[in-house]
């Protein structure tokens, strides 16, 4: 589980193209969304591709992103649990 | 200075002539369908597609085989020479005219087919000039040979709206007698796939206001209006199909796509159209509403159509189950609509309606209705905040 | 009518005219088919957060806006318009390759909303919290011209008493070769067509004139499509309607830039022999769709400055005031352009 996280933590990195952050900056149970890290519901669609992409998790309601990724660790346990590959 | 509007052309998924459209609208007939031209993986989704060919719209153009219009400029040239022989002007440059077009996808249409077969051979190197969009107008100013004042605007889905405040301005300043707009954009991959991974476009038919509304249909066509000023009206003498009220943009500023849950841009440009027109909300007794079927804007509209008019809810509709959301087209195709409403002194209806929103109490008008119409409001709203809206009157 | 005047403007270009100076240190490069902007340090300006999705096109305009407006001191303007001949096509690329690449696939939608040719004044407005007008225009070499047009009209139709203006074009290695196919840019320094570039200039109009203001906006028109044989007449019937003659005219700044439409210029340049001064710019900037928006950079400086830095000029003149100033540009025979300012 501890790899997976550092493994997201690195996606969400590259994929939002998040400059001057690094892993370590983004606590485990810290909210991804408006406040912490700061992102929006652009960079919830990335993530969706991303979920696709990379694990084959299809997500088709964006309001599902609210639940999915509001950490590292409900996002971690979520991909854990539906990957597909 | 009243600007009158004194012609019309349109091209839309229901129909190739005002006739059409009218016919479509009155009895309650969608144009929504899947696409018959449009080469895409996503070929389970339903389009507002016009059912021309390109080499049929070439055909009916009269364009020489080694042409390079995109489709978006066949669809514009077409939708305005219908609206010059519909005003029945007769020496276009005999006045000062201009043309103010509006598009968003362009000749991304043809670049997208031929993107790197643009290194390999020549042979379609001709549509690299014309993927522009400020080629597009040009092929369209050509075409109707328009020579003088012409320019484009992109503002995303407010596009053609814009195109007819600017076009407005120009007559009101008085730099132009007489001057086309309206906008055009034709289906193409770029923009089925961006609105895709938008996740914003419906599996169905697009429901507007509905509970359960899942998102939209993306069209095409193409719409102009001629706009005169009266001083040249009073030496032409030419009949006057409606006139341009009022008219008002404002920006959302709230984030690039996504409209804010108050609708406060959408409030804003409602505002200044009617202090433009030195109107009170209650003088409008329609409103063809952007009403786009995504869970965001039709909330975001609603609740500023709320604050607009309070308990005086005027009659609104959104004609998009007819035509798709057909982007920088759109102003321009329900600036006509909502003129043919007056007209005709009819509500068109808005189709696949069934659960009224919880949150709001708008409820859109979803059969035919006769009804005196004296003034009439349209709104289009875009990508990036940007927020329109256009009143019309009779007399 | 209200008067329009331009109270501060900035640009972004080839050479270093984001520092304050004016062409001081300029460099004329004959080698190049293509100059880059010369940008500024971004971070200073963006933050991090902010600027992870901006392609150069909206960085260049967001600063050239802001240093703009900072001039003026204007903080919220009443109108935002903007001039893109090409849009943001870093991002249009990125996602028309993502598309055929990927069959349709895997598509996030960044880079399809970046290259909306209306992000860039929208995410101005986004940053400035600006609810007022705010419209793009896209027409080739016309477009910041246009958006010039519809900013005075603004203020003539007192729906705002400033506005911000400009126009903004970026470049892409794939972008610029398609150009270069079809002759339209240079391939090397010998081949027909012109040296390209880049860069981004904004503007803050406004009614009433202010310490900063540069000069005075009498008039811009815009002609489709003109045969030199109707070029003078274009000129002339613009500044009759503004009650002037040719030789009232004290300096001409014109878009020479080396195809072989410069015949438009040469012809302009003959009606003004006698009277005016010409300037050509583009050597220093190289061709763009809103490379006008630097000429009005330079033609306003010069009427505030009441000099023309050393570089440009085509010999050592000495010139009587500068009061009435023309700036005329086209592309390829198409998108006339003519901008009249005058001295305040």
């Amino acid at each position: 589980m501890e790899l997976l996280k550092e493994e997201l933590k690195n996606k969400i990195i590259e994929v939002l193209n998040l400059e001057e952050v690094v892993p370590g900056d983004i606590a485990d149970d810290a909210p991804l969304f408006g406040e912490g890290l700061g992102l929006d519901s652009i960079d919830a669609l990335e993530l969706i591709v991303l979920l696709d992409k990379d694990y084959g998790i299809k997500v088709t309601d964006p309001k599902d992103g609210k639940v999915i990724f509001k950490s590292i660790n409900a996002l971690a346990s979520f991909v854990a649990e539906n990957k597909t590959k | 200075m009243r600007i009158a509007v004194t012609g019309m052309g349109i091209i839309s998924a229901i129909g190739t002539s005002l006739e059409e459209n009218l016919y479509h609208l009155k009895y309650g007939v969608t144009g929504i369908t899947r696409s018959e031209n449009l080469s895409t993986r996503h070929n389970g989704l339903l389009f507002g597609e016009v059912k021309f060919s390109n080499e049929h719209l070439a055909r009916l153009l009269g364009l020489p085989a080694d042409n390079n219009f995109s489709r978006t400029a066949m669809l514009g040239a077409y939708a305005a020479q219908q609206a010059l022989e519909n005003a029945a002007v007769k020496d276009i440059n005999h006045s000062r005219t201009g043309l103010i077009s509006a598009s968003s996808v362009s000749g991304m249409d043809m670049t997208e087919k031929y993107l790197y077969d643009f290194k390999e051979s020549a042979e379609h190197r001709k549509y690299i000039d014309s993927h522009h969009t400020g080629n597009v107008t040009h092929q369209i100013a050509g075409y109707i040979g328009v020579k003088g004042l012409v320019t484009t605007i992109s503002t995303a889905c407010s596009s053609s709206a814009n195109a007819i405040m600017m076009g407005a301005n120009l007559i009101r300043t008085g730099r132009l007698d007489r001057v086309v707009v309206g906008g055009t954009d034709a289906l193409a991959k770029f923009t089925v796939n961006g609105f895709n991974s938008l996740m914003i476009l419906t599996d169905g038919y697009n429901r507007p206001f509905d509970a359960n509304r899942k998102g939209l249909n993306l069209g095409e066509g193409a719409a102009y209006l001629v706009l005169e000023s009266e001083t040249l009206l009073k030496k032409e003498d030419r009949p006057v199909l409606a006139y341009l009220a009022g008219y008002g943009n404002a920006n959302d500023a709230y984030h690039q796509t996504a409209s804010s849950e108050t609708g406060e841009g959408a409030f804003l440009a409602m505002e200044k159209a009617l202090a433009l027109a030195g109107l009170e909300p209650g003088a409008i007794s329609y409103v063809n509403a952007h009403g786009t079927a995504t869970v965001n804007n039709d909330l975001s509209e609603a609740r500023a159509l709320e604050r607009i008019f309070g308990n005086q809810m005027p009659d609104i509709s959104s004609t998009k189950p007819f035509t798709g959301h057909t982007l920088a087209a759109a102003g321009s195709i329900e600036a006509i609509y909502s003129i043919l409403a007056m007209k005709h002194q009819l509500v068109f209806p808005n189709l696949n309606f069934q659960t009224p929103m919880e949150e709001v109490a708008i409820q859109p008008q979803q059969t035919l209705k006769e009804k005196k119409i004296d003034f009439a409001l349209s709104n289009s709203f875009g990508f990036g905040g940007n927020c329109s809206t256009l009143i019309f009157s009779k007399k | 009518m209200s008067k329009v005047y331009i109270n501060a403007g900035a640009a972004i270009s080839a050479q270093a005219t984001f520092d304050g100076g004016f062409l001081e240190n300029a460099v004329i490069n004959r080698q190049d088919v293509f100059l880059p902007a010369i940008e500024p340090d971004y971070k200073a300006f963006i933050s991090p957060v902010a600027s992870r999705r901006m392609s150069k096109a909206v960085k260049m305009a967001i600063i050239a806006s802001a240093q703009a407006l900072n001039e003026s001191g204007v903080s919220v303007p009443d109108a935002i318009i903007t001039g893109t001949g090409a849009g943001c096509i870093i991002d249009s690329e990125k996602f028309l390759k993502a598309i055929i690449d990927n069959d349709e696939q895997f598509l996030t939608p960044t880079s399809f909303i970046q290259s909306t040719h209306n992000t860039v004044g929208a995410q101005i407005a986004l940053g400035l919290n600006c609810k007022g007008y705010n419209f793009t225009y896209v027409n080739g070499a016309v477009s910041f011209e246009s958006a010039l047009l519809d900013a005075i009209m603004q203020i003539e139709l007192q729906q705002a008493n400033n506005v911000l203006v400009g126009g903004v074009d970026e470049m892409t290695p794939y972008f610029l070769e398609l150009q270069q196919m079809i002759g339209h840019a240079k391939s090397d320094i010998a081949t027909v067509g012109s040296v390209q570039s880049e860069g981004a200039g904004f503007f803050v109009l406004a009614n009433t004139p202010t310490e900063s203001t540069y000069a005075a906006i009498e008039d811009v028109t815009l002609y489709n499509k003109l045969s030199i044989a109707e070029l003078p007449s274009f000129i002339t019937g613009f500044l009759r309607k503004h009650h002037l003659e040719p030789s009232q005219i004290d300096l001409v700044v014109a878009g020479n830039n080396g195809d072989v439409f410069d015949d438009y210029y040469d012809k302009a340049a003959h009606l003004f022999r006698n009277y005016a001064i010409t300037v050509q710019y583009k050597q220093l900037t190289g061709e763009y769709f809103t490379v006008s928006a630097f000429a009005l950079w330079l033609a306003s400086r010069i009427i505030k400055e009441q000099h023309i830095p050393e570089i440009l000029k085509p010999h050592a003149v000495k010139h009587k005031a500068i009061k009435n100033v023309l700036i005329y540009n086209q592309y390829r025979g198409l998108d006339h352009s003519l901008i009249l300012l005058k001295r305040v």
